[in-house]
């Protein structure tokens, strides 16, 4: 697709759009650190603010020159007689972009936000026992290789965007409000953390039960699911103007369904575990909520407000039992629920674009699933591999865990020198089993 | 086993880009494209499988 040119109210709403969303990293934040222990809170926040701050430098760095945007110089090959865009031209240090409110100066901005968010959904799955400086040194590898490269063949003109015009499928690979480029890139990271860094100590008994470790303060958690939903209002809004050609006037629309997919995404989990544990788990409804916001992103410009209730309905049921599947059956550890609400709820979101979007008068049809699906192939194919070997060949150079006496200490202790919480009695290590 | 299921990603994907540039009929588009995934979730089978934490390191 290719963008629009852009009024100068139009550019003027989507600035202001753009600016809500570092809401959603500052809920993110919360949500890492409510959902972590109460002896790493402080070290959660810090690295929060270390992963925005690498993420932004190292994208604007070199990241963008990667990225591109629609329309831009690109390195092209031909394959099968058809132009393939793998990755931008463009100058270091967005030397060569202009600054006057054209929509590729508009995305840089926003991709500066994305790319932050993207990182900080791997701090939930490494939450307790990622090192703060290796937390930074992951994030150059995001910010300044996975993210980009694959953002480019989404959101810069790339060849995910350009197969329906090499090969007639749908729209091409649709993605509006970052669900694969942000959400499931951040998620499947987030899983490659939880392998490398491996489980908590006390996480896993040695019958192979997991232990309840739960988070330690819930109402930072459902603060940061309220902040992050004025973050995805203008992430999802914004996106489907920049990147996918939807018209300003329909951001009432995308608002709308950003909030229904959340809000019953939100209340099938509460029902789901008020049926299971005969109460609703706080933890959990605030889990389905952030999926209904992921699940949203793809494709809240495209469908019907009624079809969202049903995108949203599914990502929160679907989210709690992969919590529970990557916790009970593949030990994966996953203080936040990380992999399940953003690469789980994510890639169920793509898919809901070529199940339920209406694309007007243009002709999606079984095209738009095949596009879909060569996406999510990518995905799982190509960039789950990269991520995962990036930070295992960084985990061979520099170890990611902390040591064993820094998680017995608590990551404030260890790594900071102080705690979150001074005057209060801190637990200690009541969940490691003796 | 984990070198492996990285291996088998990568050849799914490998075979869902080949069958679109080296196909042109739709259905026959679709069936490499599915048969590509099939792969890639037989390697993340296999890379979940190297990741299962083995009982003795279990704390």
């Amino acid at each position: 697709m290719t963008p629009l040119g852009l009024s100068h109210s139009s550019a003027t709403l989507c600035l202001l759009l753009i600016l809500l969303v570092p809401l959603g990293g500052a809920g993110l934040a919360l949500i890492n650190t409510g959902l972590g222990r109460s002896r790493s809170a402080a070290h959660a926040m810090l690295a929060s603010l270390c992963v925005v701050a690498v993420a932004a430098i190292v994208y604007v760095i070199c990241g963008f020159s990667l990225e591109g945007f629609t329309g831009r110089p690109a390195h092209v090959i031909t394959m099968g007689g058809k132009t393939w865009n793998w990755v931008a031209k463009e100058a270091f240090l967005v030397r060569s972009l202009q600054f006057d409110g054209s929509p590729a100066s508009l995305a840089a901005v926003l991709q500066m936000f994305s790319v932050g968010l993207a990182a900080l959904i791997p701090l939930s799955a490494g939450a307790d026992r990622w090192r703060l400086d290796a937390c930074c040194a992951s994030t150059v590898l995001l910010a300044g290789i996975t993210y980009p490269l694959f953002a480019h063949w989404v959101w810069g003109g790339g060849w995910l965007a350009q197969l329906a015009m090499n090969y007639g499928l749908g729209n091409g690979f649709v993605d509006g409000g970052g669900a694969s480029c942000i959400q499931v890139v951040g998620g499947l990271t987030a899983l490659s953390m939880a392998w490398i860094l491996g489980p908590r100590r006390g996480k896993y008994s040695h019958d192979g039960m997991p232990v309840a470790i739960p988070g330690h303060n819930v109402v930072y958690v459902l603060f940061g699911c309220l902040l992050a939903w004025v973050g995805w209002l203008g992430l999802n809004s914004v996106g489907a103007i920049l990147f996918a050609d939807v018209e300003p006037s329909r951001v009432a629309l995308v608002v709308i369904n950003t909030t229904l997919s959340a809000g019953s995404a939100a209340l099938t989990a509460a029902a789901i575990t008020r049926i299971r544990f005969r109460r609703p788990d706080a933890s959990l409804s605030a889990n389905g909520w952030m999926a209904g916001l992921v699940a949203s992103s793809a494709a809240a410009a495209f469908v019907k407000p009624s079809v969202t209730i049903v995108i949203g309905v599914i990502a929160g049921a679907a989210t709690i039992l992969a919590i529970e599947g990557f916790e009970f059956w593949l030990a994966v550890d996953d203080p936040g629920g990380a992999i399940s609400v953003h690469a789980v709820s994510g890639i169920w979101g793509l898919l809901a674009v070529a199940l339920f979007a209406d694309f007007g008068d243009k002709n999606a049809g079984p095209g738009q699933w095949l596009a879909q699906l060569v996406g999510i192939a990518t995905l799982l194919g190509f960039v789950l591999p990269l991520t995962y070997g990036l930070n295992w060949v960084l985990n061979r150079i520099y170890r990611q865990r902390v040591d064993l006496e820094g998680e017995r200490q608590g990551m404030d202790l260890h790594e900071l020198g102080a705690g979150a919480y001074p005057e209060f009695v801190v637990h200690t290590d009541e969940f490691i089993q003796r | 086993m984990k070198l492996a299921g990285f291996l088998l990603l990568l050849a799914g994907w490998a075979i869902v880009l080949s069958a679109l540039v080296l196909l042109h009929s739709p259905p026959a588009q679709t069936a490499f494209v599915l048969a590509g995934i099939a792969v890639e979730l037989l390697g993340l089978a296999l890379v979940v499988r190297a990741h299962l934490v083995p009982s003795e390191a279990r704390e």
